[in-house]
């Protein structure tokens, strides 16, 4: 199994988790006529995926690899029963939860925008409510008890993707194509735009998707760990090396090299999704 | 993969939880009127939440709270993004969250109210979301809708006819609508009522109080812990402003 | 022309009284440094640049209980230059306890050809507080801007509190209306510090909302801090809107009125 087939269902924007409702920008751009056809939002996109896209697919990619690791995927517990023959431990700290909560952190310090921040938290919630349904596993267990008001949706979809079968590949490979679908549909709701010719604008950025996904992984496997930042989760001194297979260890490894990760910003995306909390008339709930 | 709780139930699980009653119906026919009216009559004796899928995201769930007919913390909305059949039917994903909300922050309730966006014939609740459902048609669509048919009208467990006052004016005879009605509904219930005149709309939270009376005897009293939610829904929705 | 390397260091110490003094004040040129007033130092550009393979460092060591203000002469102006290596401009902070650092350089102007990297690594003390403006303008008037990738990492007792970068003269950045739309400079400044703490309601987790005006926002952070975030279509007009936002975001903090006062400046 590689995943691809999860893959699919877990990117298909009729999976029930909720994505239909959110306009990703479009909607405050169209009120504010910044978008107004196809021209408009083919760069909206192209902008939206190269930032948001970026560190949202950077982010999944390290839930994904965490929830792997941690406890969740089939590789992460051989890794642990390999180390450990005992019961699998039940306690919050050997469940990944302060992992998940210092991920979800760093989701929290690529969002300056409180109205994305809630976005993202609604649409992680819904996921992660729909993917322990789909597939239940202990990683999606320990998101949910770590962040119980919700996840930021990349976080909740790396984890979902680890629960399927999913590399952390495919993960940031399905944010980044989530980043762009979502506001896409949006447009064509929105402006009444031919769904072909949008659809089109999709077919060419699907280099731009790939290599998204490429670098987000490529941040997360190129990064070490942080030399000069205390670390809340207890990863200080497995710093610099690749820690032995000792899942704890390697846990904590992997989050001290998430302050490396991607943090493009978009001030425009920041000021449509505030725009959008004052619009009476939405539509779409982001 | 760890199978730790394989839930393939459709709805969160029954036991001990509020019966969700949900209401759809085309655009104009009354769905929020009805709303309203059952919170004035019901309110009394039972604990309700109520989530709305506006068109305009808060529209209905203002217009209930202006009406004061219920505490307006327990009202929730929910955007639908253009589609509110999809909310009700395909991705019942929000509506659930806003449910499971209510149940935490007001429970035990004894019925939560999911109010569709209103939409066309077709649009039914999903199992997953609705215990029950109300379709609600209005004389002035004309006396041939129930004929029509189309799954709102065939499969609700009530269908309601609402704005009977309107009947002579737009020529519209109630006889056939009740027997076209009878015909496709397979014997399920039909009433009829004009909510301007009966604010209350007492015939239909009768039924109402039926199914959850049975609701309860068949699944026990509500109480709080029982929100089964695929997430420990500690769910932070702010009530829509 | 060869490239240049330069570091250099700015260091309070407590001077008992409450006042500060400046322990250390270690020009670089082409980075040098002049003492304007008893807390306030201003960086005084010398050549021009910085060039292409040009590195250069400013380290800003705010000491327990003290306060720095540091501000610049004029605008840094980031020319091409025949080395193939982007030129380099790293500034690390620390803030202490209880100590206050307002930081308010002139804009970064990308002239046309530039590769520039800005580099800013910010960390705080659990309760000290900062203000932090930083300026980006795509290119001098009337040309395309260089290239440019501003990194900026501010933590909070080694937690994050604002990782971003931002893109300039990249192809999938410029023109989208997702991103600085027709906007010709960027900028933002975090203002944070324990007034700016989020509300602790132990299980209601409710973001604050941003307070919002043309081009401009002030966004409560998910820590304690507030950014303001400006598009403007030049210089001026982007200070006017971050002032602005700065002026929403430090009057009305998004919590209860701060314990200690809003960074002098």
């Amino acid at each position: 199994m590689n995943g691809d087939a999860a893959l699919l269902l877990l990117a298909d924007s009729r999976l029930p988790a909720g994505g239909h409702a959110h306009s990703g920008g479009v909607e405050e751009a169209v009120r504010r006529g910044t978008v107004t056809g196809a021209g408009d939002l083919a760069r909206f996109l192209r902008g939206r995926l190269a930032t948001a896209g970026l560190v949202t697919a950077a982010l999944a990619a390290a839930a994904c690899e965490l929830a792997a690791v941690d406890s969740g995927g089939s590789a992460g517990r051989e890794l642990r029963a390999a180390c450990d023959p005992g019961p699998p431990p039940a306690d919050d700290a050997a469940d990944g939860v302060p992992l998940w909560r210092r991920l979800d952190a760093e989701a929290d310090a690529r969002t300056a925008s409180p109205a994305q921040r809630g976005a993202a938290r609604t649409q992680g919630r819904l996921l992660l409510r729909t993917a322990r349904r789909m597939w239940p596993s202990a990683a999606l267990d320990a998101l949910a008890r770590a962040v119980p008001e919700g996840p930021h949706h990349p976080v909740a979809l790396g984890a979902a993707a680890a629960s399927a079968g999913c590399a952390p590949r495919q993960a940031a490979l399905a944010a980044a194509y989530t980043s762009v679908t979502g506001p896409a549909t949006a447009a064509v709701r929105l402006l009444g735009l031919d769904p072909v010719t949008v659809h089109r604008l999709l077919a060419d950025l699907a280099p731009a998707l790939e290599d998204t996904a490429h670098v987000a992984c490529a941040s997360l496997d190129d990064a070490v760990p942080a030399d000069d930042e205390p670390d809340g989760c207890g990863a200080g001194h497995h710093q610099g090396r690749q820690p032995g297979r000792h899942p704890e260890r390697q846990a904590a490894w992997q989050a001290a090299r998430w302050h490396a990760l991607p943090g493009h910003s978009a001030p425009a995306l920041d000021l449509l999704a505030e725009g959008h909390l004052t619009n009476p008339m939405k539509l779409f709930v982001s | 993969m760890g199978a730790h709780h394989d839930d393939l139930h459709d709805a969160a699980e029954p036991h001990g939880r509020a019966l969700r009653l949900g209401i759809g119906g085309p655009v104009g026919s009354g769905k929020t009127a009805l709303v309203a009216a059952l919170c004035r009559s019901l309110g009394p004796s039972l604990r309700l939440g109520v989530v709305t899928n506006d068109i305009y995201t808060t529209e209905d769930a203002d217009f209930l709270r202006r009406a004061g007919v219920v505490d307006p913390e327990r009202i929730l909305a929910v955007q639908t993004g253009c589609c509110p059949h999809t909310a009700i039917r395909d991705d019942i994903a929000a509506n659930l969250d806003a449910v499971e909300t209510l149940e935490e922050r007001f429970g035990p309730l004894d019925l939560v109210i999911v109010e569709s966006g209103g939409d066309n014939l077709t649009a039914t609740f999903s199992r997953g979301l609705a215990d029950r459902q109300i379709f609600v048609l209005d004389v002035s669509g004309g006396d041939k809708v129930p004929r029509k048919g189309g799954p709102g009208v065939t499969s609700a467990d009530l269908l309601v006819v609402n704005k009977t006052d309107l009947a002579p004016m737009v020529g519209a005879d109630l006889t056939v609508m009740s027997r076209d009605a009878a015909a496709v509904r397979d014997g399920k219930p039909v009433l009829f009522t004009s909510i301007r005149e009966d604010r209350g709309a007492h015939s239909v939270a009768e039924w109402v109080t039926h199914m959850v009376d049975a609701w309860r005897r068949e699944h026990g009293e509500p109480h709080h812990h029982a929100v089964q939610s695929a997430v420990q829904s500690a769910a932070r929705q702010a009530p829509a402003s | 022309m060869t490239a240049v390397t330069a570091r250099a260091l700015i260091r309070t110490e407590a001077a008992g009284g409450g006042r500060t003094r400046l322990e250390t004040l270690r020009s670089d040129p082409p980075l040098t440094l002049r003492q304007t007033g008893p807390r306030r130092v201003h960086l005084v550009s010398t050549g021009a640049g910085p060039l292409r393979g040009d590195h250069l460092e400013l380290g800003v060591d705010v000491a327990p209980g003290t306060s720095l203000e540091v501000r610049s002469v004029g605008a840094t102006l980031v020319l091409p230059g025949l080395a193939d290596t982007p030129s380099v401009m790293v500034v690390r902070a620390r803030v202490g306890a209880g100590a206050t650092l307002h930081f308010s350089p002139e804009p970064t102007v990308l002239a046309a050809g530039c590769v520039h990297r800005l580099v800013v690594r910010l960390s705080l003390a659990e309760d000290a507080t900062v203000f932090w403006r930083e300026e980006i303008v795509f290119g001098r008037h009337g040309e395309r801007p260089g290239r440019g990738r501003a990194r900026f990492d501010a933590t909070v007792a080694g937690r994050p509190l604002l990782r971003q970068d931002l893109l300039v003269g990249e192809e999938a950045v410029d023109g989208s209306p997702a991103v600085y739309g027709d906007a010709r400079c960027v900028g933002s400044t975090l203002i944070a510090g324990p007034a700016w703490a989020p509300p602790a309601v132990p299980d209601v987790k409710r973001e604050r909302r941003a307070a919002l005006g043309d081009g401009w926002a002030a966004l409560p952070l998910a820590g304690p801090g507030v950014q303001v975030c400006a598009l403007g279509a030049d210089a001026v007009q982007l200070r006017e809107r971050l002032r602005r936002g700065e002026e929403a975001a430090a009057t009305s903090p998004p919590t209860t009125p701060p314990a200690t006062s809003a960074p002098d400046g």
